[in-house]
C-alpha cells in the first residue's frame, strides 16, 4: 500500500511540475520545475528497486544537465526578465501536436495487455551492469561503449575548437 | 530491549519487532520513518552546533587566542546562544527578488545534504539503507546541492551574490570530478560500491594501509577536492567576505541563513565521514596482521567511538587547511583542478588497477 501511495505521489509530482515547466514565464523557475520532474522520476525508479538507474538519473539529469541549463541562464538572463507569450496560433498548434502525441502514446500503452511476471523482483546487480558494459560477447556493450566514448571525445574537441576560435585566428 | 554498544542490529531489530507487533504494517513503517527522520534531524542539528564551536576553537588555537570562553564552561554554550539569536532574527527579502526561488534555495541545499548523510554507516546496524551502489548514490545526491547555491545567488537579485554563485558553481562542478575519481580508485581496490562491503573489507587492514601508494595519493586528492567541494578555505572564494560580502548568501538572514550555514557544516561532516569510511576503515577498529593481543584490545573500543574518532580527525585536518593557507584566486583554483589533480587522478586509477591486477597489496 505504501508503494502505491509513493507511486501516486511521484506520479502527481511529475504531472504537476511538467505542466508548470512549460507554463512558467520565468526561465529559471521553469528549469527548477524541470529539476523536480527529473527527481520525481528518479524517485519512481527507487520505488521500483532499480537503484542504479535512479542514481544515473540523478547524476546525469539532475546533477549534470539541469546544472548546465541553470549555469547558462545565470550567464545570460536577469531576475526581472520574463519570457514573451507565444502568439495564439503558435500555442494552438503546439497544443494540438501535444494532444495528438499524448493520445497516440496512451492508446499504445492501454491496448497492450501487461502480464504480471512470475519472477516479480529481478534483482539488478551493479556487478552485472559493469560486466555487461565491458563484455564483447553476444549481448555485451563493449562496442556501443567505445562508440559513445569516441563521440564524446569528438564533442569535447569540438567544444575546445569553438571556444578557442578567436585565439587560433589571431595566430 | 537488548542494547549492545558494539552492534546496534539487535536494538534496531527489537524496535522493529515491537512496532510490528502493536501496529499494522503501514503504521509501523510510517512510525519508523518518523523515528529515523527525527534522529537524523537531531543528530545533524547537535553535531552542526558542535562543529561550529570546534571551528571557532581550532581557529583560536591556530591564532594563539582562547576563542569563545564566556557563555558556559569554556564557551560550550556559545553556539547554542548564537543559534537562538539566528532563530529570532527578522527574515528580510530583497524587494525585486524572485520570492519562490529565493525561499526554495536553502531547502534544496539542505535536502541534498540530508540525502547524502542517510547512506553513511555509523556503526554495525546504524545505517538507514545499504544500496549496492552506495558510493555512486552519494556522488549523485551531493551533485544536486550545487543547484541550491546557484539559484540562491541568482534569485537574490544582487551582483555580489551572482558572482559568488558563479564562482562556487564552477568550483564545485570541477572538483566533483576529482572527488568521484578518487573514490572510484578505492572502488576498484575494494571491488564494491556498497558501504557495508567496503567497511567489511577493511577488517584486517584499513585501505589506506593495504592499498599503500595509490590509496595514499587518492586520500590526499580526496581531502583537497573534498575541501573545495564544501566551499571551505582555502577554496572559500565563493563567499570571500572581503570582496563579495559573503557571496551567494549575502541577502539571506535569520533561519534561511542558518540553513546554508548548517548545510555547509553537514557537508564537512559528510566529506570527512566518507574519507573515514573509504580510506580509514569506517567503524572498523585498528588491526595489525598478527598482533593478536593488540587487535583484541582494539576490539574493546566500541565501533561508534572509532567512527567518530576518525571523522573528528579528518575534520580537524580540514579545519587545519582553512586556518593555515591563504585563499586561492579563481584561475588558480581551476588550474589546480584541471591541470594537476585530474591528470594525477587518472594516472592513479591506472596505477591502482595495476596494483589490483598484480595483487601487489597487503
Amino acid at each position: 500500500m505504501l508503494n502505491q501511495v509513493m507511486f501516486f505521489l511521484f506520479g502527481a509530482m511529475i504531472v504537476i511540475f511538467s505542466l508548470l515547466t512549460v507554463t512558467s514565464r520565468k526561465i529559471l523557475r521553469a528549469a527548477v520545475f524541470l529539476l523536480f520532474v527529473l527527481i520525481s522520476t528518479a524517485g519512481l525508479y527507487f520505488a521500483l528497486n532499480y537503484n542504479f538507474l535512479a542514481a544515473v538519473q540523478l547524476t546525469v539529469y539532475a546533477g549534470g544537465i539541469v546544472v548546465l541549463i541553470i549555469f547558462s541562464i545565470l550567464l545570460t538572463s536577469h531576475v526581472s526578465e520574463r519570457a514573451v507569450m507565444a502568439p495564439f496560433k503558435q500555442s494552438l498548434l503546439s497544443a494540438l501536436a501535444t494532444v495528438a502525441g499524448a493520445t497516440l502514446t496512451l492508446m499504445t500503452i492501454l491496448q497492450f495487455t501487461f502480464v504480471p511476471n512470475a519472477a516479480a523482483d529481478p534483482h539488478f546487480n551493479i556487478t552485472d551492469v559493469g560486466n555487461a558494459l565491458v563484455s564483447y560477447n553476444r549481448d555485451g556493450y563493449a562496442l556501443p561503449f567505445e562508440v559513445v566514448s569516441v563521440l564524446l571525445l569528438a564533442a569535447m574537441i569540438g567544444a575546445i575548437v569553438v571556444a578557442k576560435k578567436e585565439k587560433m585566428l589571431k595566430k | 530491549m537488548a542494547f549492545n554498544i558494539y552492534d546496534f542490529t539487535t536494538l534496531t531489530h527489537s524496535i522493529h519487532v515491537g512496532l510490528a507487533e502493536s501496529f499494522s504494517p503501514v503504521v509501523a513503517t510510517t512510525i519508523e520513518w518518523v523515528i529515523v527522520g527525527v534522529s537524523y534531524l537531531l543528530f545533524v542539528a547537535l553535531f552542526g552546533l558542535f562543529l561550529v564551536y570546534a571551528e571557532r576553537k581550532v581557529c583560536a588555537a591556530f591564532q594563539q587566542r582562547l576563542g569563545p570562553m564566556r557563555v558556559g564552561p569554556w564557551g560550550l554554550l556559545q553556539t547554542i546562544a548564537d543559534f537562538i539569536k539566528l532563530l529570532m532574527k527578522e527574515l528580510i527579502m530583497p524587494r525585486k527578488a524572485d520570492w519562490f526561488l529565493y525561499n526554495l534555495a536553502p531547502f534544496i541545499v539542505i535536502i541534498a545534504s540530508f540525502m547524502a548523510i542517510a547512506i553513511l554507516p555509523f556503526a554495525p546496524g546504524l545505517q538507514s539503507f545499504d544500496f549496492d551502489i552506495g558510493i555512486f548514490y552519494l556522488t549523485a545526491v551531493s551533485s544536486v546541492g550545487v543547484i541550491g547555491i546557484l539559484i540562491a545567488g541568482w534569485s537574490s537579485n544582487n551582483k555580489y551574490s551572482l558572482i559568488g554563485a558563479m564562482r562556487s558553481g564552477a568550483q564545485i562542478l570541477s572538483y566533483e570530478l576529482s572527488v568521484s575519481l578518487s573514490l572510484l580508485t578505492m572502488v576498484i581496490f575494494a571491488g564494491s560500491m556498497q558501504f557495508s562491503t567496503i567497511v567489511e573489507g577493511q577488517r584486517d587492514a584499513w585501505f589506506i594501509f593495504s592499498g599503500h601508494i595509490p590509496a595514499m595519493i587518492a586520500f590526499i586528492i580526496f581531502l583537497i577536492a573534498g575541501t573545495a567541494e564544501t566551499n571551505r578555505g582555502p577554496f572559500d572564494l565563493a563567499e570571500a567576505e572581503s570582496e563579495l560580502v559573503a557571496g551567494f548568501h549575502t541577502e539571506y538572514s535569520g533561519v534561511k541563513f542558518a540553513m546554508f550555514f548548517l548545510a555547509e557544516y553537514i557537508n564537512l561532516f559528510i566529506i570527512s565521514a566518507v574519507a573515514a569510511t573509504v580510506f580509514l576503515g569506517g567503524w572498523m577498529p585498528l588491526h595489525f596482521g598478527n598482533l593478536e593481543s593488540f587487535n583484541h584490545v582494539m576490539d574493546f573500543i566500541p565501533p561508534v567511538v572509532w567512527f567518530f574518532g576518525k571523522v573528528l580527525f579528518v575534520i580537524f585536518v580540514i579545519m587545519w587547511f582553512k586556518w593555515t593557507f591563504p585563499r586561492l584566486r579563481v584561475d588558480q583554483i581551476l588550474t589546480l583542478e584541471w591541470k594537476y589533480l585530474l591528470p594525477i587522478n587518472l594516472v592513479n586509477i591506472l596505477l591502482m588497477a595495476l596494483v589490483v591486477l598484480t595483487k601487489f597489496h597487503f
